[in-house]
């Protein structure tokens, strides 16, 4: 079951640059670590990352083993119309979370 | 005579006042962190403990499966009902007929009253449960009971904070009352408040309890840990809440 936070402001105005910040809540095992009794714990992270703003693709990231467990992402967008932002996401194990917020734009 | 005297001065206070002394001032675990974590911890919305808050309070609105009523259908709104609960754990519960740290009486409510089978220590829900309810006190100063039924407990607990223990021969005391603010190999000795439990732990990358902390510590000293919910936790819980006294708690908080 995925988890995370979506921070986007309510409101902007059109042009303004407004932050995304996203929090999610997953392991981003690097595969390097073993269990107790010696066996490979497999390496699962996220992967690809998706954010859509308006239907549109603002921002896409691959990610690796070197991003820390819980990994916390902000970045900024220009407002231009009332849409939603969402974010996408798939890990190595092809579990899929998304998360959304409208951004309103008068 | 004057040696007498001279000799009395060198004396540790505590062993003359017969009570443990604190160390003064009394300054939280977020004291020692690096203004980096110190703003990871403040902000509510990076601080990566808040993801088992919000779960928590997912948990809190919803009736579970049992069909029992849900957290919400008898505390109402946590902010009110539970705020303050977490200065007052560990506390004497007269049901169980013993000291109770705050996870041990949420799971205790969930096999009373919810028809639960509880929550194994340090399970994510026991975890976001425990984070979620010791949010509602933040700011809330540390005041827990060790009178009556509680004195026990918090003698045994005083005892082994000052209890040589491990390969290493060391009591809490050594390093937390005694050396806190030194530095030991790249980290300084915190006092070994309790109150931002439970915390953000980098090195665990994970929300962790402070039952996993205090084991962590035994660890270190190389002893044996004592199994979770053991009554040597429990004790060292309650005198190390009593010894934090007036201290704001501030879970979930950001440790090393």
């Amino acid at each position: 079951m995925a988890l995370a936070r979506l921070l986007v402001p309510p409101t902007a105005r059109r042009g303004e640059a407004v932050e995304v910040r996203l929090l999610i809540q997953h392991p981003m095992e690097t595969g390097f670590r073993r269990e107790a009794d010696g066996r490979a714990v497999p390496m699962n992270v996220v992967n690809t990352l998706v954010c859509r703003y308006a239907e549109r693709e603002v921002l896409r990231a691959e990610l690796g083993s070197g991003v820390s467990a819980n990994p916390y992402f902000a970045f900024w967008i220009r407002a231009e119309s009332t849409g939603d932002v969402t974010v996408e996401w798939v890990d190595d194990a092809g579990e899929r979370g998304s998360v959304k917020a409208v951004l309103t734009v008068p | 005579m004057s040696r007498l005297f001279l000799l009395l001065a060198l004396l540790p206070s505590w062993l003359l006042a017969g009570e443990p002394a604190r160390p003064s001032p009394t300054l939280p675990g977020t004291h020692f962190l690096g203004d980096d974590l110190r703003a990871l911890q403040a902000d509510d919305f990076a601080n990566p403990g808040m993801l088992w808050v919000a779960r928590g309070e997912e948990y809190w609105m919803q009736p579970p499966a049992s069909g029992a009523k849900a957290c919400a259908g008898c505390h109402g709104p946590a902010a009110e009902s539970m705020k303050g609960a977490a200065s007052r754990y560990p506390r004497h519960d007269p049901v169980l007929g013993r000291v109770v740290n705050l996870d041990g009486r949420i799971d205790a409510c969930n096999r009373r009253h919810q028809a639960g089978e509880g929550f194994a220590p340090n399970s994510p829900m026991a975890l976001a449960l425990g984070a979620f309810v010791a949010h509602q006190s933040r700011g809330s100063p540390m005041a827990v009971s060790i009178e009556g039924p509680a004195r026990a407990t918090f003698e045994r607990g005083r005892a082994l904070f000052g209890t040589r223990i491990g390969q290493l021969n060391l009591a809490c005391r050594h390093c937390h009352d005694a050396n806190w603010g030194k530095t030991l190999l790249a980290e300084p000795i915190s006092q070994g408040q309790p109150t931002g439990w439970p915390a953000y732990r980098l090195d665990w990358q994970s929300l962790g309890s402070l039952q996993r902390r205090l084991r962590a510590c035994f660890s270190g000293v190389r002893a044996e840990p004592p199994a979770y919910g053991s009554d040597d936790l429990v004790a060292l819980e309650l005198f190390l809440a009593w010894r934090a006294r007036g201290l704001p708690v501030e879970a979930p908080a950001v440790r090393r």
